[in-house]
Parts: structure tokens; sequence; C-alpha cells
């Protein structure tokens, strides 16, 4: 399928490989292949393969390299901080994942439902903040947060919020970094979901409108079935990123006077294992568990949608 | 009724959007705005007024001149570690992506399905384990045990592949090797100059993946010389009175000068972009309306 030179079913198979043109061109090919990859396979292998099989046999190993077993995930397990650390970040992911369904899905299905010339500006707009992406983000929001100087501080008072100790409260985080999350990433999404509304056939909404479908009965009857693929892709891929917080709570910590504990998700707990504990046998246990989440949300991605067909 | 009705849905539309718009946008001018403003304003003046030249050029002075050039200094690093990223993962996942959709090879849909997969998971998950390996390896500390895993792009290399597989026929590299070109002379001469539309949509994606990457610098550089930005970033945060009152105002960094500091970090990525839109649409496009 894949050979590049017509079939020549007449030519004779060769009393030699070397006459055979196909076969030569084929095994030439498939040498030229391996070179063409090869730099690429050693980074994969060195950067993306090693680092997991490493950290997977420091998990099932004692600090004296001895095999234990589960023992590491299970004492990890058990440990105070293990528990509330993943409970922190599925509260972040439920506001977070609720927000993105409802609000980006919502935002782009009005902005198809506009002049395409005003629907760019607001694109754009909305994905401008996708620039600050990370620290410089969650630095600008301690700003935003803080009633002392926000631009929105009669909003906070509202709330009874005085000062930025008040706002960034430990049972507040959740919903501040959902909010973070989403100013500097619904963009994207946004962009994506206006493309993916794009790709429905101007015959499908026209023949809903004919049968008396009003705005909110297609966007929500004819458009948002039509791009369920997508807003999937989207909520697995947030999903697995949101498991994975680390610079928000680390930076909103360092502002909280020792307020947020240091060990608020789960990336930060193996980090703490590892840096202060000096057990990088507890850090690689909980750096599998996060591992094996990513790695299941791929596997959900790749082989329950058909986003990614290779061929 | 039917026209009411869409009156009524449009402008529900328009509202809200606009609710929206401030909601992105101010945070942004905000940002703008504070450094050409004194501390001191930032708390009793109106959030969107705007300052004096003076106050700005104040600010910039002390955030530059801050820790011996400290904020140039990290700029320094993240160019060299986003851009030295960037370098390596074109060189590499240009080729690969051209192997992958051009040649037959044994082990090239595994392949395929591997890179699939890592592109997918968050490249997060892997910083732990990366630093248990390159503590093993005695790299902890260097600029290259940032550099080299950044250069790990999977994501490009997908993007290679569907270049390559969609807009570039297969006659044309068989005429190529007709007219006697040899493996290697099909892809410089003929893939390669074809590829500019998605060395631009990679060096974008990785360039804002690379220079706004916190934790892997954070983990791997102990020593603050070495910081990229957003490490340097907090750094700052740690130091200043402004979130910090305990720390009595040993260091003159207040907000207008943390505002400068996050407006550099920002900077490039916005500049990036501002000018990448259209040629990254047609690049995008180049992907997916040829046949």
């Amino acid at each position: 399928m894949q050979s590049v030179v017509p079939k020549r079913t007449s030519a004779p198979l060769g009393a030699t490989d070397s006459l055979n043109p196909k076969l030569r061109r084929k095994q030439r090919n498939g040498v030229a292949g391996y070179a063409f990859v090869s730099g690429y396979f050693v980074l994969l292998v060195l950067f993306g393969v090693l680092p997991a099989v490493y950290a997977i046999t420091l998990a099932f190993t004692s600090t004296g390299g001895h095999f234990v077993g589960l023992s590491n995930f299970v004492k990890t397990g058990e440990d105070f901080r293990f528990l509330p650390a993943f409970e922190h970040v599925g509260e972040y992911l439920l506001i977070w994942l609720g927000s993105l369904f409802v609000i980006v899905v919502g935002l782009a299905l009005m902005l198809h439902s506009i002049s395409r010339r005003v629907s760019s500006a607001f694109r754009f707009i909305f994905y401008l903040p996708g620039a600050l992406a990370g620290a410089a983000s969650v630095l600008v929001w301690l700003f935003m947060l803080d009633p002392t100087v926000s631009p929105w501080r009669e909003f906070l008072s509202l709330f009874g919020f005085k000062n930025l100790g008040q706002t960034i409260l430990p049972g507040h985080l959740p919903i501040i970094f959902a909010i973070i999350a989403f100013w500097a990433g619904a963009g994207g999404w946004i962009v994506v979901t206006y493309g993916a509304l794009n790709n429905i056939p101007n015959e499908l909404i026209e023949a809903a409108e004919l049968d008396g479908a009003g705005a909110i009965q297609t966007a929500l009857r004819v458009k948002l079935p039509l791009i369920k693929k997508w807003v999937t892709f989207m909520l697995i891929l947030a999903f697995a990123a949101g498991t994975q917080l680390f610079v928000e709570p680390q930076l909103v910590g360092e502002a909280s006077l020792g307020l947020i504990s240091p060990t608020w998700s789960p990336n930060e707990l193996a980090y703490y294992f590892a840096f202060q504990d000096n057990n990088f046998n507890y850090a690689a246990a909980i750096s599998v568990d996060l591992l094996v989440i990513g790695l299941l949300c791929a596997a959900v991605l790749v082989f329950r949608t058909k986003l990614f067909e290779v061929e | 009724m039917r026209l009411f009705n869409r009156i009524w849905s449009r402008t529900f539309a328009y509202v809200v959007l606009l609710g929206f718009t401030a909601f992105f946008v101010v945070p942004v001018i905000w940002l703008l705005l504070s450094p050409t403003k004194t501390d001191h304003e930032l708390v009793v003046g109106n959030p969107f007024a705007i300052g004096t030249l003076h106050n700005l050029s104040h600010a910039i002075h002390v955030m530059f001149t801050f820790e011996d050039y400290a904020l140039l200094n990290w700029l320094k690093n993240s160019a060299i570690y986003s851009f030295g990223g960037i370098l390596i993962a074109l060189a590499f996942s240009i080729p690969a992506g051209y192997g992958l959709a051009h040649t037959q090879f044994i082990g090239r849909r595994t392949l395929l399905g591997v890179t699939l997969f890592v592109m997918i998971m968050p490249a997060t998950a892997l910083v732990l384990p990366l630093f248990l390996e390159a503590n093993a390896v005695h790299a902890v500390g260097t600029p290259w045990s940032v550099i080299l895993p950044f250069s790990f792009f999977p994501f490009g290399v997908y993007l290679a592949y569907i270049f390559y597989s969609s807009s570039v026929p297969k006659d044309l590299l068989a005429a190529a090797r007709i007219d006697g070109c040899n493996e290697w002379n099909v892809f410089r001469r003929v893939a390669l100059p074809l590829a500019r539309p998605i060395i631009a949509l990679v060096t974008f994606f990785a360039f804002v993946a690379n220079w706004n990457n916190f934790f892997l610098p954070f983990v791997m550089l102990p020593n603050s010389t070495n910081y990229p930005l957003p490490v340097g970033l907090q750094d700052l945060l740690a130091a200043t009175p402004a979130f910090n009152p305990g720390q009595g105002g040993q260091v003159p960094i207040y907000r207008p000068e943390l505002a400068i500091a996050t407006i550099v970090a920002m900077a490039p990525v916005l500049i990036v972009f501002l000018f990448a839109q259209r040629s990254l649409v047609s690049g995008m496009l180049a992907g997916a309306s040829k046949e």
C-alpha cells in the first residue's frame, strides 16, 4: 500500500533480489525509514520511556533497592496527606470540567450564531489570556483576588473579603484555580469547539429550522450532538491536565503566609516526598499513580473516540 | 413571533459575550496599566486610571536592576531553554513525521501509536520521573536537564506526520525518485522545503509550551542564576513584601515592579500570538484543505 513505484506484476520474480526493482526499493525505503525516525526514537526512549520505567522501578523498590511489591503505594496511600490532595484536585476538576462543558460550549454556540467577522474578534479576545498561562496567570490572579487593588474590589467585598488572605482561604482554592484555568485556557477550547461547529453542514441546520426548531432548540438538539466527539476530547484532555496541578497551588501557597498546605495537590505531595523527605521511592509511587491516570485518559481518547485515526 | 425570538436570543448572546469579554480582558488591561502607578495609587486610586511615565520608568528601573539584573538573566535563560528545545525538536520531529508518513519499516505503526499516547498524556506527569532519571545520571542543575526534555515533543511529530500524509502526495515524491534523487535528497529537496507551514506551527506550539513551563525547570534547577522567568517569578513572589508583609521591605519589589516582571514574562508569547495569527491559520488550513 505504501510502495511508491507502480506495481509491476509482469516483472519476473527475479533470479537475484537486486534485479527486482520493487523489492530493492522496499528495502531501501525501510532503511531510510529508520534513518528518518531514529533521532526522534532516541528522544522518545530517553525522555518518554526511560523516566517512566525508572519511576516504576523506584516505586516497587525500597530505598535500599530491594523489591517491596506494592508497599510504597500502600504507604503513600495511607499517608494523611494523600487523600486530601486527591480530594482537592477532584473538587477542582468538578468545577473546571463543569464550567468547560457549560460555558465553553455555550459561548461557542453563541459565537456560531452571530456574524463571522464579529465572532472572530471575540474569539481572539477570549484566546488572548492564553499567552499568560502558568506562573504569569497565577500572579495576575493574585492581583485580581486581592481586594485592596483588584479592579473587581466591589464585587469581592460583596462576599465580605477584605484582604487577600480572606479570598484565598484553603476552602476557596478549587474554585479559584478553576477560574484561573478558565481564564487562561477556555479561549483555546472555544476556538476548537467553534471550529467543530463550523464543520456542521448548513443543510442540517436549515432543515432543523424548516421543521420549526428555534435557535436554542437547534443549538441543543442538532449542533450539540454533532460536536459531541470534540466535547469529549476537550473534557478528557482537561481532566488529564487538571490532575497534574502544580504551579497554581505552589504560587498561591507562597502568597498565603503558610495557610495553604505545601502538599495541596498530588504532584506537590510527590515533590514534597522527593525534596523534603528525600524519599524518591514514595515520590515515584505517586508519580506512577498520576502516570496511570494520564495513560488511562490517553487510552480512552485513542481507543474509544475516533479522533486520532492515523491511517 | 419567530422574528421576536430571534432578536431576543441574539441580544442575549451579545450581552453574554460582552460580559465574558470583560472577564477575559480586564485583568490584562489592569496588568498593563499598573506599572504606571505607585503601589499606593494602586490601592487608593481608580483601578483603570492611567498613571505617569515617571512611575513606569521608576518601576522598570527597580525591577531590571534588582539583584544585579536578575530579570534579564532569567529572560536570557528562558530564551535559551525554549529555543534550544525547539531547535532540537524541529531537527528530529520533521524527519520523523516524514518517515512515519512516507516510508515503510517494521514497527512504524507501533511508533505512531506510542507517539499518540505520549502526546495526549500531560507532560507534567513525566516531570518527577524525569527528575529522578536526571538525578541518577547527575544531570540535575545543568541547562541540558531542561533543554533535552523540551526537545522531546511528540505533538510536533504528530503534526508533521499529519501534514506529510495529508498534503504531500506520494506521486510528487515518486517523481523525485524517478529523477534520480536518493531517499535523503527526496526529503531534503522536496519534502523539507514544503514543510515551512508545519515548521511554523510546531515552533509556535513548542514555544508556548516551553516558555510557560514551570514544573520542569522548577525541579531541575536549584540555582536561581539558572532560573527561567516563570520560576524567577515565584522567587520574586516569595521575597516581595507586597504579598508577604513579614518580609519587612528588604526587597524593593512591590506590585508595580511585580507587574513589570509579569509583563516581561508574558510579552514574548503575546507577541508571537499577535504576529502568528495569520500564518498560523494559513498553516492549519494548508494541512486541512488540500487533498
